[in-house]
């Protein structure tokens, strides 16, 4: 069955429909991550959008059990949410059959359980120069023209849809860290819990002054961090507090900017990919990181007592900020990676070191 | 951020010396970079390389070049007399390497004060030592296969019980696997550990990981220990098969994020553990149903993977790791394909590569013809699609082999398809798909293979397609069965085949319907960022191009060598690069096509625009659809573009140079033999055939030996000498089987005569510019195993004269304008022509190198119509002589009889300089392999006119006071001259003492075989004799006329009398 991906700007991209036989819509952006499907699919952070990867062979080892038995499997499996995200894929050619030893079932069969619609044989290289060239733009997957268009999603409304919506205990050690989900990827849950810290997942606009922790992660999630207005006001006094160490990641970077009167602006087309060289501000290390975001912090709209801690060695963007005498600090990019590289997750050993050590971070 | 680093003012670099089996191309193509590199950082470079076909070893490239042995006493003289500040040992492949270890150990660096840059020498050494490697691995936690090292064969059995048959038989300090080996039994453990104990000083016996899925990752450290990986790989072919050996796609296909990130995460932390500065190579086993894997192996160099994953990603790999030796930071170097992106980055593919490699088996007899853990290929293709089938379809026909895709050529076949597919040969990838064809399952496949499902699913898909093909057999496709087929990378020519319509038919069934390819490029990102260079290739899956087509001047497209092969090498690729540095300099935009992984030509910075796709009507005809270039150069990359000519030409493209017809004219037997005999020309007498009967009567009229060859010759295979009737049908036999389409021909064989060759360059037939080169050995060695002299030393000059005049006639006869080459046999002044060429040859690098005058500069000019100009420096003038000497590489290919013939062997060549022959004569073999000095030597000297002709050399050996061992028939005639013997039973008798044993035993420095016969077939005692010499690593010369200027050399020459001089300095 053929399926067309409509872009804002009019041009088509035709293709053989896989997955949920379903229109869908959504912001179109690229990833050039060359593994990681089922990551990328879960991640809550592509909520609204469709998918485009660059990888031209999507599907080879199947999709592993979604049935997740305990922590072992938690570690592994490669879900970042109990469900896909996106909107819909869009690849060159699609792998039919798949081998791997973990695989329970194709992409094919998962995306069309989700009701996610996937198109096969789009030339997603030029379709990729279209959206480097244009900027990220909105598009429709249609199937025929009689069909009525996918609803939009809710464009203002995407990180309230995929946080939580009550508070939950996660874990049983001693020192307790709060998430505040945006839309978290199970990977921060998970790179916490290895290192023996328990985990308050609160909702996205939860106010966390009546609560005990050693530490507050903000979490990644979609969309401008601007439409996150609570969230952004809790961080703010807790950055006010300034005792209790905060670490932001992605869109938790960009809140963390926010909090502390920074700006933040949208990237043409953003970064998505498993690639990305962030270097740390004053030093020569450099680390490959993995990355999924559409808007940037304004670096030299930082104020006094911030300072930039890491850039993006390709276009100078800001990956990163910290507190000059606190131990506040936030990351653009995915230390917890799933995908992508595991470069940086010794940020988490320095995060959870600052805990119980108030105004330890340097 | 403002380096603080102190860079070396001069630094010297080593090479790899010849092309051999494991050590081939890609080392021309990492020492290159490196050289440009450091140049770009205002370095002084000196290098010492013999191998004097390549680029690097090029004028314009390194300061100071020695082409001299990569051996430490001559290393260590070279580094007295220049005082190089650094010196790279990472660039030369394992021979630079090794090298480089004995001088560190000899202290020779030390003395001199000279900076080992990159990777320390401690760190190589744990990378080298298995015991050494596996401990230190074990400190970070990271498996390696369980082994243990032994330094004894009895030794091995004890350790090979307590780990569990099979086992792994591994050599340390070894290029390419060598002496290793797959033992399933106690007696297969037992032969291989006693032949590679042979070889080194301990080997280890290791856990067998039968099945294991195999992976490789290129990684790069700076001195800041920032690390990345620029490639990962994944062999098609689980372990047990060498990666050399095996096919391999990059990026890996079936592995998860997780695998993928875990082996990446392991890579890193063993880089850094073990302190690697530069580039590295780190191998995987994985198991495919559990998490287990163990790191097989590091090689703390470049190495034939990394040139892969340079090519496969667009990443300059060695150019980037020349700087971070020099201690310059990933974060300071710029991305040179994007130029706006920086190198500490990881490439982003948006296609799929596809390696494989090509092998030469069936040009030598005897050899086993399975694949394992030691390498045997001579070279790879590499192909590029947006799918696996595009890109295993295209690669399978760069291979030349015959083959125009997977399925749809009938003349692969297999007696026993499961034998083939439980032992791999080189032809096993078709016989996944003629099983698939045959109805057998995937599982049937999967239990005999090994091979991951994914790819056997693949490869069905293609099959599926073949079938669905055959449907329309006779008659039209439709346009949705043709684009699937197009986008599954098969050709219009396979798929005629397959419908039975001519390959023209289906390219006009093609394009009426719009099917097209697009043309894409490798930009390092996925199109994240704009990419500044032009490498490109073809593929229909896709709808728009990258680039546009509407440049301003003319653009000339010159077509590549292709994979390298027995006798076809770095030599042309060292023709097409300079072959395009003189079209830049003409004012021409330069395109390029090759496929072969291993070259400077598909280097991102030679040409304008770089095709890395097939070369064939199909592709060719699509580049130059889009590209119009002014014309095509075919004459520059060997016999595959050459033979390419008439097809292009027919086709309407425009053939740049001597004309098609011209071409034709040469290459075919008849209208070359009437041409000669209208130019009153003398050859030697032949006829061509269709029968034995034919082939019997001619050679009954004119004499045995005569010779056997089809009539396109590509280094002479099927080629053979056939001295009775019995073998003369035995050869017909085999060389109707090569080709069908073109005839047999059978030739007097002239015996006793020299064989000499012209190279030259003529512009509209008149001849510019000539070089006369002779060989050391008598007609009859295949002029690219012969040994090579120029100037001539025993040439009469009125033989000279004759080869001279007749090189004009047949450039005004066939109009030549541009390369060729004449090949002439002469005996006491007569002068007969055996073969001419009308494009380079593979001795254009080694008399442009001599002479000191380019010829294929001259020779582009030519085809150009721009005017030549020559010094007119006769090479009889030279001071010096130069020799090329042909390196061989019998040991890695099991059974081969290493003897010299007609049908070419050598897998490389280096050529030296000396004031004398012997001088230039001696470094030659000595950077092949052959000592300076012998204390014993085994004589089997052949037939009794031999034995009577190297009676005087004997002598000479005797005064030296080199002890003989003989076989019975030359001791016998040698006691009867006076001369003292240790006879020895011949290998089949059994006795002691025996030529096997005495040989294993260590005792023979050098054996000189001369062969009763052309070409034996049965296992014969001279065989036996020979084999044992090269699988126990002794010098073997197996030629009369090569072993007595041996003799000669051995005698006159000494060590100091070597001089270590520079190619400037002659």
């Amino acid at each position: 069955m053929r399926a067309t991906l409509l872009l804002e700007d009019g041009s088509e991209w035709a293709g053989e429909l896989f997955g949920g036989c379903f229109p869908a819509s959504g912001e179109v952006v690229f990833n050039t991550g060359m593994v990681g499907y089922p990551e990328s699919l879960t991640d809550p952070s592509y909520s609204g959008q469709i998918l485009v990867l660059t990888y031209p062979l999507v599907g080879n080892y199947g999709v592993p059990q979604s049935r997740i038995n305990g922590t072992a499997d938690l570690a592994r499996s490669p879900f970042e949410s109990e469900r896909i995200h996106a909107r819909a894929l869009v690849v060159a050619e699609y792998s039919r059959h798949y081998s791997h030893w973990r695989a329970a079932e194709s992409l094919h069969a998962w995306l069309d359980r989700e009701g996610i619609p996937g198109i096969t044989g789009v030339d997603t290289r030029a379709l990729t120069k279209r959206l480097r060239h244009r900027g990220t733009m909105k598009g429709r997957v249609i199937l025929s023209d009689r069909e009525s268009p996918a609803p939009e999603p809710e464009y203002d409304a995407l990180v309230q849809l995929v946080s939580v919506t009550e508070p939950t205990i996660i874990g049983s050690g001693r020192q307790r860290v709060a998430l505040i989900d945006c839309g978290a990827k199970a990977g921060i849950i998970r790179s916490l819990l290895q290192r023996g810290v328990s985990v308050l997942r609160v909702p996205w606009d939860y106010d966390l002054s009546s609560e005990r922790v050693d530490g507050v992660v903000i979490s990644n999630g979609p969309g401008d961090p601007k439409l996150c207005g609570p969230t952004v006001e809790n961080v703010r006094k807790l950055i006010e507090d300034g005792s209790i160490p905060l670490f932001g990641i992605c869109l938790g970077n960009q809140i963390m900017a926010l909090a502390a009167g920074a700006d933040t602006y949208k990237l043409k087309f953003g970064h998505r990919g498993q690639n990305q060289p962030c270097m740390r501000v004053g030093s020569r290390r450099c680390h490959i990181t993995s990355q999924n975001h559409g808007y940037a912090v304004d670096d030299r709209s930082l104020p006094e007592g911030w300072q930039p801690w890491f850039f993006n060695a390709n276009d100078g963007t800001n990956e990163g900020i910290r507190h000059r005498d606190k131990p506040l600090r936030s990351v653009q990019f995915h230390p917890e990676a799933r995908p992508g590289p595991v470069d940086t997750d010794f940020l988490f050993d320095e995060f959870v070191a600052m805990l119980g050590s108030k105004g330890g971070g340097k | 951020m403002k380096s603080t680093i102190t860079k070396p003012k001069s630094v010297l670099i080593l090479g790899s010396g010849a092309l051999k089996i494991g050590e081939a191309g890609e080392f021309d193509y990492s020492g290159s970079q490196a050289i440009k590199a450091l140049k770009e950082e205002g370095i002084h470079v000196i290098l010492v390389n013999p191998n004097i076909a390549t680029i690097q070893t090029s004028e314009h490239l390194a300061d100071r070049v020695y082409f001299l042995p990569v051996e430490k006493d001559f290393v260590a003289g070279v580094i007295e007399r220049e005082r190089p500040e650094g010196v790279l040992l990472g660039f030369g492949g394992q021979t630079a390497l090794n090298c480089g270890l004995q001088l560190e150990a000899d202290g020779v660096f030390e003395r001199y004060g000279v900076r080992v840059l990159g990777t320390p020498v401690a760190a190589i050494r744990l990378t080298e030592d298995r015991q050494l490697f596996a401990d230190s691995l074990a400190e970070i936690g990271v498996q390696v296969p369980r082994s243990r090292a032994v330094g004894a064969v009895e030794e091995a059995l004890v350790i090979a019980e307590e780990i569990g048959y099979p086992i792994m038989i591994r050599s340390g300090f070894s290029l390419g696997g060598l002496g290793s080996g797959i033992c399933p039994t106690k007696k297969s453990l037992r032969d291989t550990a006693v032949k590679a104990l042979a070889l080194a000083d301990h080997i280890l016996v290791e856990e067998y990981l039968h099945g294991w899925k195999e992976l490789e990752y290129e990684v790069m450290r700076d001195g800041q220990d920032n690390c990345v990986t620029i490639c990962n790989m994944e062999n098609l072919d689980p372990l047990g098969i060498h990666t050399g050996e095996s096919i391999v796609v990059a990026p890996s296909q079936t592995l998860s994020n997780e695998e993928y990130h875990r082996l990446r995460e392991i890579s890193i932390r063993v880089i850094r553990h073990l302190g690697i500065v530069g580039e590295c190579n780190i191998q995987f086993a994985l198991d495919p149903e559990s998490d287990e894997c163990r790191v097989i192996e590091v090689n703390a160099r470049l190495s034939r993977s990394s040139a892969l994953a340079s090519k496969a990603t667009g990443y300059p790999l060695a150019a980037v790791a020349a700087r971070l030796a020099l201690g310059f930071s990933l974060t300071e170097i710029p991305n040179a394909v994007t130029r706006v992106t920086m190198a500490c980055f990881e490439p982003a593919l948006d296609y799929v590569v596809v390696k494989i490699p090509r092998w030469d088996l069936r040009k030598f007899r005897r050899a086993v013809k399975t694949i394992g853990t030691g390498m045997k290929s001579v070279g790879e293709v590499m192909a590029i699609g947006r799918t696996f089938p595009e890109a295993l379809q295209k690669a399978l026909r760069m291979l030349e082999i015959g083959a125009r895709g997977l399925i749809g050529d009938q003349q692969i076949s297999f007696d026993d398809l499961e034998e083939e597919l439980r032992h791999p040969t080189d032809e096993r990838i078709f016989a996944l798909a003629r099983a698939m064809d045959a109805g057998w399952t995937l599982e049937k496949i999967h239990d005999l293979t090994r091979i991951d499902f994914w790819f056997l699913h693949q490869i069905e898909e293609v099959v599926r397609i073949a079938a669905t093909l055959r449907q329309f057999a006779g008659g039209d496709l439709p346009g949705g069965v043709l684009r699937e087929a197009k986008q599954a990378g098969f050709a219009d020519e396979q798929i005629g085949l397959l419908i039975e319509r001519s390959e023209d038919a289906v390219r006009r069934m093609r394009r009426s319907r719009g099917i097209v390819p697009c043309v894409k490029q490798i930009d390092t990102l996925a199109a994240e960022y704009p990419a500044a260079t032009n490498y490109l290739y073809l593929t229909y899956q896709g709808r728009e191009d990258d680039v546009t087509f509407d440049q301003k001047g003319e653009s000339v497209l010159v077509l590549g060598s292709g994979a390298y092969r027995i006798g076809s090498s770095v030599e042309f690729d060292w023709c097409c690069v300079n072959a395009v540095r003189t079209l830049k300099k003409l004012g021409y935009r330069t395109l390029m096509a090759n496929y072969n992984p291993e070259t400077v030509s598909t280097d991102y910075d030679e040409c304008d625009r770089l095709y890395f796709d097939e070369l064939n009507l199909e592709t060719v005809l699509e580049i130059c659809a889009k590209e119009r270039p002014k014309g095509v150069v075919v004459s520059m990359g060997g016999q595959v573009p050459n033979i390419l000519a008439p097809q292009l030409a027919a086709a309407g493209l425009p053939i740049l140079g001597t004309s098609s017809a011209s071409i034709d004219r040469a290459e075919d037997r008849h209208k070359f033999s009437s041409l000669l005999d209208s130019l009153g020309i003398d050859q030697p007498e032949w006829t061509e055939v269709a029968s034995i009967e034919e082939a019997a009567a001619f050679a009954e009229k004119v004499g045995y030996p005569v010779l056997v060859r089809p009539s396109y010759v590509l280094s002479g295979s099927a080629m053979g000498v056939a001295v009775n009737g019995e073998q003369l049908a035995r050869f017909l036999a085999r060389a109707e089987d090569v080709s069908l389409e073109h005839p047999v021909v059978v030739s007097k064989f002239i015996m006793g005569a020299k064989e000499i060759e012209m190279d030259a360059v003529a512009a509209n037939g008149e001849v510019e510019m000539y070089a006369i080169s002779e060989h050391v050995e008598n007609a009859g060695v295949h002029s690219g195993d012969a040994t090579l002299v120029l100037p001539p030393q025993r040439t009469y000059l009125e033989t000279t004269r004759r080869i001279k005049r007749i090189t004009r006639e047949i450039a005004r006869a066939l109009e030549v304008s541009g390369p060729f080459n004449i090949q002439f046999i002469a005996r006491e002044n007569a002068v007969k022509v055996i073969e001419c060429n009308l494009r380079a040859s593979r001795s254009f690098p080694f008399v442009s190198k001599v002479c000191k005058e380019n010829f294929i500069e001259a020779a582009t000019k030519a085809v150009m119509g721009e005017k030549v100009e020559w010094r007119r420096r006769s090479f009889f003038e030279l001071d010096y002589v130069g020799v090329k000497a042909p390196q061989f590489s019998f040991t890695r290919l099991h059974g081969a009889d290493p003897v010299l013939g007609v049908e070419m062997a050598s897998t490389g060549e280096v050529g030296c300089l000396g004031d004398t022959f012997s001088e230039a004569f001696l470094k030659a073999m000595h950077s092949v392999g052959y000592p300076l000095s012998i204390g014993s030597v085994l004589l089997s000297t052949g037939p009794i006119e031999s034995k009577a002709d190297f009676l005087e050399y004997a002598r000479i050996l005797a005064s030296m006071g080199i002890r003989f061992y003989a076989t019975r028939g030359t001791g016998e005639f040698l006691a009867r001259n006076g001369l003292e013997t240790t006879i020895l039973h011949w290998p089949l008798e059994k006795g002691e003492p025996n030529v096997m044993s005495t040989i294993a035993d260590g005792n023979v420095d050098l054996v000189i075989n001369i062969p009763k016969n052309f070409q034996e077939e049965e296992v014969t005692n001279d065989y036996l004799v020979r084999r044992q010499a090269v699988d126990f690593g002794v010098p073997l010369v197996t030629n009369l006329q090569l072993a007595k200027r041996l003799v000669e050399a051995l005698q006159g020459m000494k060590r100091e009398d070597l001089l270590i001089k520079s190619w400037e300095e002659y």
